[in-house]
């Protein structure tokens, strides 16, 4: 019992530490692509003993100023509530990287170790269903923090959340028809047969209509540009107005946050997780017919570089998907959602439902 | 009087545009190519390769300057004679046209009888100055120019704002000005009221025995 107790902990442990830090190295990562983007040069100031390493210490900087600076909770806002709510958001969106497995089994003498760190049979529900309730940190912000704009933000962040959750769960129907499990663990693991023997059955050749819907809608889900309408910093600052120091510094935390959740489960659901292509459990099964046999600690350790290089690849492609296209209009965002991406979900269940049928019959 | 009335029709969108996703493609093929050029030009700079092209717009400004126009109006000084003594010659003109008053001129009778005065103070308050430019085009001794280069002028107050003659003589001259090496007689406030400079090279320099 104790030594379950403690690779959890210890499982616990590396997730967290990698998701925080990787939440901080994005506020380093959105400075110096934007300023890539737009031909500038981004923050490069800040300096320890001289060293600049690109301007990596501004984000330490920032979290520093936060610190420091006053909390400010306003004289008509609901006291309790209003602290309450960036620690809902930062929370659920943390507890949702314990759904994520980010490796294979490591076995270690005689014991087998799943690398998730909680090995739940409805992983995805799961998931889903603490990204949903992160809204709740938003909306509450909106609420407690007695200030029309921030009540806008909130309502709009609702709005988003119905709209987009809806084209999301469907989206994902047709990947879990294809794999038959809600068990994240399972769907990575179904993702490493071959089709014809040398093509890797990822998401996205199984269900790739499924992955366009995903990504558009789990981009609105992180509350990012172009679906930044609660925050919408021209026109309603969002549902954050109210809030300063680290207080704020936990709602955009949870933003990034959020967007390596989604580029994880992206990875997870379409682009096979932690598989390498042709890499077996006991090595490499090239489709020319060369096999190089690896031990379990390599091969594991292989799987979880390889999830982590697809994971950062899709929050650069966020990154620059967020600064590339402008905000949505609020109507635009709704036809969007309500008219473009449920009736392609809706559509692509059933073509998924039909091929499906057909090839199980033909068995 | 007919008014004519240009109707501007706005443009349809095109089915393709309607597609949403090849117009973002089509965005993303934009931000990707500014992305990666300018990622491999810094790499290259880092390398001292590619120099002649820039990875970015930015001119970093307390380490690099803009390059100004030649007309370009900055922080003023006075013009010297060969021997260091300023050109200005006390007429007030420069005080009289001066828009903002920030000009203060105290003339002082020069031993040249050739010259008839010379600026004992010459100050400018920088923090009033509007930088017309009328000082220097109404000079009839071109001795006032603003043509330093000089533009982050900056201070912790007020008083440190006015730029006294030492300082007008010698741009790269900033306070606290902790020597006064003049080399015409000044009555310089900064070394203790002393008077710096001699009045002898002037004097026997202009004056025919």
């Amino acid at each position: 019992m104790m030594e379950v107790l403690i690779i959890k902990t210890v499982l616990a442990g590396i997730v967290f530490f990698a998701a925080l830090n990787l939440a901080g190295f994005h506020t380093w990562v959105e400075r110096k692509q934007s300023a890539l983007i737009q031909d500038r040069i981004g923050a490069n100031r800040a300096e320890i003993f001289g060293f600049r390493f690109l301007g990596m210490f501004h984000g330490m900087a920032d979290v520093l100023k936060m610190f420091t600076k006053e909390d400010i909770v306003p004289a008509g806002a609901d006291r309790a509530l209003h602290t309450l709510a960036p620690f809902f958001s930062v929370f659920f969106a943390l507890v949702t990287f314990a759904g994520i497995p980010f490796g294979d089994r490591l076995i270690i003498g005689d014991r087998v170790i799943e690398l998730q760190v909680a090995h739940i049979d409805a992983a995805l529900l799961y998931i889903f269903a603490m990204l949903s309730l992160g809204v709740y940190g938003v909306i509450l912000a909106g609420f407690a923090s007695r200030n029309n704009y921030a009540l806008l933000g909130g309502l709009r962040a609702t709005a988003q959340m119905i709209s987009y959750e809806i084209a999301l769960g469907i989206a994902l129907l047709g990947v879990i028809m294809v794999y038959g499990t809600i068990d994240l663990a399972e769907i990575v693991r179904a993702q490493g047969r071959m089709i014809g023997g040398w093509l890797p059955m990822w998401g996205i050749l199984t269900q790739p209509v499924a992955f366009f819907v995903f990504v558009t809608a789990a981009l609105a889900e992180t509350k990012r540009v172009p679906f930044d309408l609660p925050e919408g910093e021209s026109e309603i600052i969002g549902y954050f107005v109210e809030y300063s120091g680290m207080k704020f510094g936990m709602f955009f935390l949870t933003d990034f946050l959020e967007t390596i959740v989604v580029a994880s489960l992206a990875t997870t659901l379409f682009f096979g997780g932690w598989q390498v292509p042709w890499l077996m459990p006991d090595g490499f099964h090239f489709p020319w017919g060369t096999v190089v046999l690896l031990p379990n600690l390599v091969y594991v350790l292989l799987g979880v570089a390889s999830f982590s290089i697809k994971g950062l690849i899709f929050c650069f492609v966020f990154m620059q998907v967020r600064w590339t296209l402008p905000r949505f209009r609020y109507d635009q965002l709704m036809n969007l959602g309500w008219k473009g991406l449920f009736p392609i979900s809706v559509v692509n269940i059933v073509v998924t439902a039909v091929v499906l049928a057909l090839l199980r019959g033909a068995r | 009087m007919g008014v004519t009335v240009k109707v501007v029709r706005r443009r349809e969108l095109t089915f393709w545009e309607k597609l949403y996703v090849p117009q973002i493609v089509c965005g993303l093929k934009i931000t990707f190519t500014h992305f990666f050029r300018n990622l491999f030009v810094h790499m290259a700079h880092q390398f001292g390769r590619l120099k002649n092209r820039s990875a970015a717009a930015t001119i970093q400004f307390p380490e690099e300057m803009r390059p100004l126009m030649s007309r370009y109006r900055s922080r003023h000084r006075l013009t010297l004679r060969e021997d260091h003594t300023p050109r200005c010659v006390g007429c007030m003109l420069c005080e009289t046209v001066c828009p903002a008053k920030c000009i203060t001129i105290v003339p002082g009778e020069h031993p040249d009888p050739n010259v008839e005065k010379y600026p004992v103070r010459f100050d400018i308050d920088l923090g009033v100055c509007v930088y017309c430019g009328y000082c220097v085009e109404v000079c009839p001794e071109d001795a006032i120019r603003m043509d330093t280069g000089i533009l982050d002028v900056a201070a912790y107050s007020r008083e440190a704002m006015r730029l006294d003659i030492h300082e007008l003589m010698n741009p790269a001259m900033r306070k606290p000005i902790r020597e006064c090496n003049l080399t015409f007689p000044h009555k310089c406030q900064l070394s203790g009221g002393q008077m710096k400079g001699s009045w002898d090279g002037i004097a026997r320099h202009a004056v025919p025995h």
